[in-house]
């Protein structure tokens, strides 16, 4: 499930987001790059993904964004 | 009648004094405990003898406390300047250093970042003054003495230099807004509003007069919860919010992150932007889910307080239209100049130019900027009749609407030919996966940034399909993320400068 990086590195411009707890905590993820990154996976992987789970723990890092994946597939 | 905006807040205090006036994630003030807040801090500033028209500086996150403080400062005969307690102390400090404010008042919460822009004798702390005995007899004097073109607030904008101004802006400005807005809007004391902008941004500044004004309250959502909109929507729901004043990027966010379709927001009757171009495609999703409501597009600099002009939504859209600015409002007059400031026919391009009671007193101690920028208006030399240039191109359609064109900075030529920036912006912010997008003009070539998932070979050929070839970008720069400036705009000094990505 690589694939979620891949996606997340063409959002960020570097690779801190692989070692930052919490993209949202730390306020390395804006509104604009949770539309980017929601609409990406939803190409990517052709799900759809509810409101009700863009919320900040599914989006806290890469292995919970996979999670939230997952439930989907 | 109405002289300062702290007439607003006594005649609803006397009106409705147990009422929630305003409440954030804390708690909230009735109007009476607002009313009592703001003369403790009014009282505690005329004690130290504040100089009337003098600046000071508010620095917390946005909350009730800081309504206090601010309407505090006028009660002392005051100017307040709400600052961004997240922007650079650099930043802050370049503020300063033409604000010279007497006080910068704080709370506990951020009383370190105030010390980082100010020396601690400077420096009152919220919780400290808050309990200050109210005198009445001094605060009634400064009132009394008080005309309602002195100055309200100080509003600090970055413009395309990147270095900031403090624009100052009277109470009559922000008293005929309030008026127009209110009566065009029907607004009465059932109003809740929901907050999104931040208070040192002055797209709030309708939050907060509206609701003093009609006896109305007022909700303080924090910024932080846009990223995950579902949650605001959640709380517009469960308090029954009725209207709000969102800039654009809000609106697209909650309609992108799919929040709409999830929760029930009917309830939302009045809905207004401005500050930024509203894309239709997400103003139709809003108008899918929200039928009944009432949607306006305003538009106005914070150099004439809020809005100059405003459209009320009254016709469909299609994705490839731009929404028009309007009219202009009342006790407002709307100039298109063109470059030999001759008043333009109808379908010409110009610069718009406002007249009238909104337009702000200037930039603090900033006489040269102030000068080019708040000039005589040319087509009547006679008398004095100060307009506010905008440096924003707008025409005139055949319904009588102005439409926006683009930023004067922005026109360029290229190949002989005279282009709006702006134009094939909109050309590329219409397709699907084009999140953000910026045209700059560097080195005789147009290049195009922008964010969101789109490959740039079809964001080509998109952008060619609606553009004439000469204005079709010679570069496309896919980004990561867009740059953004302190204001929360695109940096285009950034962009337009040579650290910027090439391709």
């Amino acid at each position: 499930m690589s694939k979620v990086t891949d996606i997340l590195n063409e959002v960020f411009d570097d690779e801190s987001y692989l070692t930052c707890e919490d993209l949202v905590e730390t306020g390395l993820v804006d509104s604009f790059e949770m539309m980017e990154i929601v609409e990406a996976l939803e190409d990517e992987f052709d799900i759809e993904i509810s409101g009700r789970d863009i919320v900040p723990e599914n989006f806290a890092n890469v292995a919970t964004i996979e999670a939230l994946v997952e439930k989907y597939l | 009648m109405i002289k300062t905006v702290l007439d607003y807040l006594e005649a609803s205090a006397s009106k409705y004094p147990g009422k929630t006036a305003v409440t954030d994630i804390r708690g909230s003030y009735t109007y009476s405990e607002l009313l009592k807040h703001t003369r403790e801090v009014g009282s505690y500033l005329a004690g130290q003898k504040l100089p009337v028209n003098s600046p000071v500086v508010v620095i917390m996150d946005k909350c009730k406390e800081a309504l206090a403080s601010f309407w505090g400062v006028n009660y002392a005969g005051g100017i307040y300047a709400p600052f961004d307690c997240h922007a650079p102390a650099a930043r802050l400090g370049l503020i300063m250093e033409f604000l010279k404010p007497a006080y910068v008042i704080t709370d506990r919460e951020h009383f370190d970042k105030a010390s980082e822009i100010a020396p601690s004798e400077r420096i009152l702390v919220f919780e400290d003054i808050c309990d200050t005995e109210i005198d009445e007899a001094t605060l009634s004097e400064i009132v009394a003495e008080r005309i309602d073109t002195d100055p309200a607030y100080i509003i600090c904008t970055s413009g395309s230099t990147g270095i900031p101004k403090g624009v100052v802006i009277s109470h009559r400005a922000v008293i005929d807004f309030t008026e127009e807005a209110s009566e065009e809007m029907e607004f009465t004391s059932k109003e809740s509003f929901a907050n999104q902008a931040p208070f040192y941004f002055d797209a709030s500044v309708p939050d907060l007069y509206c609701t003093i004004r009609n006896g109305a309250t007022l909700h303080i959502i924090p910024s932080d919860w846009f990223t995950f909109p579902i949650k605001v929507l959640d709380y517009i729901a469960e308090h029954k919010i009725n209207a709000i004043y969102w800039v654009p990027s809000a609106l697209v966010v909650t309609a992108n992150l799919r929040a709409l379709r999830e929760v029930d927001v009917t309830c939302l009757k009045k809905i207004m932007f401005c500050g930024e171009v509203m894309p239709v495609k997400q103003l139709n999703q809003w108008r899918k889910y929200i039928p009944d409501a009432k949607y306006v597009n305003y538009y106005g600099p914070s150099e004439t307080t809020y809005a100059s002009t405003y459209y009320v939504i009254d016709r469909e859209f299609s994705v490839d239209e731009a929404l028009p600015i309007g009219r202009a409002a009342k006790n407002t007059g709307v100039l298109i100049l063109n470059d030999e400031n001759k008043a333009c026919a109808p379908g010409e391009v110009g610069e718009l130019c406002i007249r009238g009671s909104g337009v702000g007193l200037g930039y603090y101690n900033n006489p040269a900027k102030t000068a080019e920028a708040f000039v005589q208006n040319p087509l009547s030399p006679f008398y004095r009749d100060i307009m506010y240039r905008t440096g924003d191109l707008v025409s005139e359609n055949e319904r009588g609407e102005i439409e926006y064109v683009g930023r004067k900075d922005f026109q360029i030529k290229h190949m002989g030919y005279r282009i709006e920036l702006g134009e094939i912006e909109n050309a590329a912010a219409g397709e699907d996966g084009v999140d953000r997008v910026c045209c700059v003009y560097k080195d005789s070539k147009i290049m195009m940034y922008y964010q969101g998932r789109i490959k740039k070979e079809a964001l080509e050929a998109a952008v060619a399909s609606k553009v004439p070839e000469y204005m079709v970008p010679s570069v496309f720069v896919k980004l990561g993320a867009m740059p953004m400036n302190a204001n929360g705009k695109i940096d285009r000094v950034f962009l337009n400068s040579s650290e910027a990505p090439k391709e």
